[in-house]
């Protein structure tokens, strides 16, 4: 039976730094180059050439170990890790083997549960091959752009923590500001080891399943594999230690190459790259400017600001409103202005890509003079709305829009008399309503907000209609 | 002033007795005549060396410059420079043209000093008769029965035979010194970093080192001088540019000098001797000799093997004839392209040690011969260190024999890889030494002595080289029947 078997899980997850310069010298990292022209003899492992370490990759590795509670090595150094293939020019990727930059850290899932990181390291990135017209190209563009591996312990148990952990490493990430986390470009890839055992029993022989681009073919290349391994011990055969790559368009997983085809790496200190001490000082200085992270960020948000959950989880969610949302909230009113950045900006935003880009015409300054006339009570909340809606499209403050009627504001005494010639001279509504059809209340607050051109506050004036019937 | 051939040629320059292009004009002539003789250079390139003589003559004429300015200079085959091709003297770099040039040559140029061309090597610097070349065997000046030495054997044979005034090399086991030895010339090898290596073609990154081989050990300092110093395209180069070319004072008086007898073990007659003789004019000089014991020495040469191979065999993976150089004929996929290209491009002794250094970094092989040879590596620095607390430097022969006869290394891989007994020590400590002539063995072949300093303190082993040389008790210089 499959229910029987327990599901264990452990994930690399490769996250490209966005540093302005690769790891071993000063060539741009920008995605999207023409091919071949962010390179340098370096890039191209050209005979001769040596690495210099960037020491920005160290200080983005140490904020990533930071926000994910792992001690920060006082030493490190790199290795090489050699292997050959055409998009690594050196035959070696530098990378680090027995002294990680960053060690034993964890990520808190919603539920409370740790998923325990052994390590950070980091590690530069290989060219890609492209395959076009029966040829086939290298683009050495992205080697040396900068990376860490995450490598978490196998405490993963279901497949909805994998997607959370990634999750939460994500949002993690870009809110500390190394990495834009875009699986579809490649900046955050997985590679996942499963493993399926009988409760009480230990755990099972593992396979590894590489470069993992997108959350969904992760979940379903987990459940396949999950299945498959399953159906091997069911079936009194047993899983083989290897290493598989999911194919998208079966939807299966198949085999690479067995742990008797595994690669010697052979591993061994980079000799060209000094070891590194890492000092208190600069530790304490990147911890200094560390910004709070998404947990802290959600908790403020509803504790200080009074955000419901779901609010706070949606803004923390994407870094881009976050900070949109921060900057407005240091202006003042963060729940009006939450209000209308859900409301009207974000529900405006129909693919995750905008959601992550949150590409506006205003600055969060703009929004926060509306939200004040809105706070101040000099418009109302439609009023508002409907100018965040001209903002947007053209980009130009609130005062360009609002009249001086609009801004005329409606005072207090002038609701008071408006609310009595309503209840006054519609006898009939007062009278559905005292006989218990409530909904009669919405022509009285209706008559109001035409004479005052939907300016009063609809809520407030209902308040006082009620008041005046003696319902 | 001896041997000494730069600051003779720059005076010349600056009174106008003669120009660098007249000069440089007279190296190209003697090659010409020469190389067919010794194969000491394997390209050179008149057009771009007396361009650089006429911008040289330009500098000197305005006033500008200093000793090296305009004068004629060869470089090993394993440094690159910009758009011209740098082989290593392998048939796997043939075609190869670096897109950048190397730190020193960059160095060297903007002393206004002229190339000549390039030095033949053993193939990757692996050797030490440079007869591993592509470009066949180099020879011994003093006796074309010999070789010259290895792996710098081009570079040295050519400062010996007067066709470069000085030659740029490599020193990864001994490179720099024992060919040095072997012709009868002097011989620098820096501490590890004092010398930039962008640009030099890794064979044990760890252990490589770039220095000059020159007539004399001023000319050897004038060249130091001018590579030196720390750079920022090499993060293990360090130290200053303080000149040490103007402190040669000839004064050896109070120096310490150390004799490790475990230096002179295994060592032939002749060579004890020379060596044995230059100690005692130190001590005649004012030098304190002492007594002191290296017990580690024994375990260098493995410690050498190993992690020299264990880098190269790293170091050369990239040569797949995908991006440069040569490229198998024929093949059927990527990986048998690989493949053939590796078989094909590569010779024999260094496919051998690419074997030993991907044995000793295998899992299971890596805890007993990698690591171990590091743990070693660390205990023969501290001996160093601790030795050095008793004297200032260590006098010690180069090579346990003066040069092998041609083709006496294929059937004796073994002795040759024992004979860099005397030299990898220094590599390994990562400590500068020098090799200088100190007499001739009874077949009229140049005998080397080397002294050894501690981190950083060539000055005092250039200065101590300089004494003996200026005492000149010793004359190797050599007449190859050409003069300018």
């Amino acid at each position: 039976m499959k229910s029987d078997y327990k599901l264990v899980i452990g994930l690399e997850t490769h996250v490209e730094l966005q540093t302005k310069s690769k790891i071993f010298c000063s060539c741009p990292t920008a995605f999207g180059a023409e091919p071949n022209t962010h390179c340098c003899p370096v890039c191209t492992g050209e005979p001769g050439s040596l690495p210099i370490l960037n020491k920005e990759v160290l200080a983005y590795a140490i904020r990533a170990g930071l926000a994910t509670n792992c001690k920060i090595s006082k030493i490190t150094h790199l290795d090489r890790k050699n292997y050959v293939y055409p998009d690594l020019p050196k035959a070696y990727q530098i990378s680090q083997f027995d002294e990680p930059i960053c060690v034993g850290g964890y990520v808190e899932l919603a539920s409370g549960k740790r998923i325990r990181i052994n390590h950070i390291h980091v590690e530069e990135d290989a060219g890609k091959l492209v395959h076009e017209d029966g040829y086939t190209y290298i683009d050495y563009n992205r080697g040396g752009v900068p990376l860490i591996e995450i490598v978490s312990e196998p405490d993963i148990t279901d497949i909805a923590e994998a997607r959370e952990y990634m999750e939460k490493l994500q949002i993690t990430m870009r809110h500390i500001g190394v990495s834009d986390c875009k699986m579809q470009e490649g900046s955050m890839r997985c590679d996942v080891n499963i493993s399926v055992h009988k409760e009480g029993e230990p755990f099972g022989t593992r396979t590894e399943i590489k470069n993992m681009n997108s959350l969904s073919f992760m979940e379903k290349a987990l459940a396949y594999e999950y299945s498959r391994q399953c159906d091997v011990l069911d079936s009194g055969e047993k899983v083989i230690q290897e290493t598989r790559r999911y194919n998208e368009g079966t939807q299966t997983t198949e085999s690479m190459r067995s742990k008797e085809d595994a690669q010697d790496y052979r591993y061994f200190p980079e000799p060209d790259i000094l070891t590194v001490e890492v000092s208190d000082e600069f530790v304490d200085a990147i911890q200094a400017s560390m910004p709070e992270l998404p947990d802290v960020l959600g908790k403020r948000y509803v504790e200080e600001y009074g955000l419901g959950t779901t609010e706070a989880e949606l803004i923390v969610k994407y870094k881009k409103i976050a900070d949109f949302f921060n900057a407005c909230a240091r202006e003042g009113s963060p729940k009006l202005a939450a209000n209308l950045i859900l409301g009207q900006i974000f529900r405006g935003m129909q693919t995750e890509e905008e959601k992550e880009a949150f590409e506006l015409k205003i600055t969060p300054s703009q929004l926060a003079a509306l939200v004040k006339l809105q706070d101040e009570g000099k418009i109302n909340a439609q009023i508002a709305r409907q100018t965040l809606q001209k903002m947007l499209a053209e980009g130009k403050d609130a005062s360009a829009y609002l009249t001086a009627e609009d801004l005329a504001g409606v005072d207090d005494s002038a609701i008071d008399k408006l609310c009595a010639e309503a209840v006054a001279s519609n006898a009939r509504a007062v009278n559905d309503y005292k006989n218990g059809k409530l909904q009669a209340i919405k022509a009285l607050v209706g008559y109001v907000m035409k004479a005052t051109r939907g300016k009063a506050d609809a809520a407030a004036v209902e308040s006082k209609l009620i008041a005046l019937i003696g319902g | 002033m001896g041997a000494g051939k730069i600051r003779k040629y720059s005076e010349l320059l600056r009174s106008g007795a003669t120009t660098s292009v007249k000069l440089t004009e007279e190296y190209l002539g003697k090659i010409e005549v020469l190389n067919p003789e010794i194969n000491a250079y394997v390209a050179v390139n008149a057009e771009k060396a007396l361009r650089a003589a006429k911008a040289a003559d330009e500098r000197i004429a305005r006033g500008e410059g200093d000793a090296l300015t305009g004068i004629p200079f060869a470089i090993k085959d394993n440094i690159a420079t910009k758009g011209e091709e740098t082989t290593c003297c392998s048939r796997i770099l043939k075609g190869y043209k670096p897109t950048y040039d190397a730190t020193v040559y960059e160095k060297l140029c903007a002393h206004g000093a002229v190339v000549l061309g390039k030095n033949n090597m053993d193939e990757f610097a692996m050797g030490s008769s440079t007869e591993t070349s592509c470009y066949g065997a180099a020879y011994n000046p003093h006796n074309r029965g010999y070789v010259p030495g290895g792996s710098s054997g081009g570079g040295a044979a050519a400062v010996a035979a007067g066709i470069a005034t000085y030659a740029l090399g490599s020193d990864t086991g001994g490179s720099i010194r024992q060919p040095a030895a072997f012709c009868g010339v002097v011989g620098l090898k820096p501490t590890y970093g004092a010398v930039s290596r962008y640009g030099l073609i890794a064979y044990g990154s760890s252990l490589d080192q770039i220095g000059p081989i020159a007539a004399s050990v001023e000319d050897a300092a004038i060249v130091f001088d001018a590579i030196k110093g720390a750079d920022k395209r090499d993060q293990t180069s360090s130290g200053g540019t303080e000149p040490t070319a103007d402190k040669l004072d000839g004064n050896v008086k109070g120096l310490r000098i150390g004799i490790a007898e475990e230096y002179f073990d295994g060592i032939s007659e002749d060579t004890l001797k020379a060596v044995r003789k230059a100690i005692d004019f130190y001590a005649e000089a004012g030098a304190e000799i002492v007594k002191v014991s290296l017990p580690m020495l024994k375990d260098a040469l493995p410690v050498y093997y190993i992690i020299a191979c264990a880098e190269a065999s790293s170091n050369l993976g990239r040569y797949d004839g995908i991006r440069y150089g040569y490229r198998a004929a024929h093949y059927d996929d990527v990986n048998d392209m690989v493949m053939r290209t590796r078989s094909e491009g590569f010779g024999r002794e260094v496919k051998r040690r690419i074997m030993l250094g991907t044995y000793v970094l295998s899992s299971g092989y890596f805890d007993a011969y990698y690591k171990k040879a590091l743990r070693l590596r660390e205990s023969i620095v501290t001996a160093f260190a601790g030795i050095f607390e008793k004297c200032d430097v260590l006098i010690a022969p180069v090579a346990p024999t003066t040069a092998f006869p041609l083709n006496y290394t294929a059937d004796n891989m073994i002795e040759t890889y024992m004979s860099d007994i005397c030299t990898v020590p220094v590599n390994i400590a990562g400590l500068p030494a020098i090799s200088l002539p100190c007499g001739k063995d009874g077949k009229g072949l140049p005998v080397g002595m080397q002294i050894i300093g501690k981190k950083f303190d060539e000055l005092t082993v250039l200065r101590t080289a300089e004494a003996f040389e200026r005492a000149a008790l010793v004359d190797v210089a050599l007449d190859m029947g050409v003069t300018l």
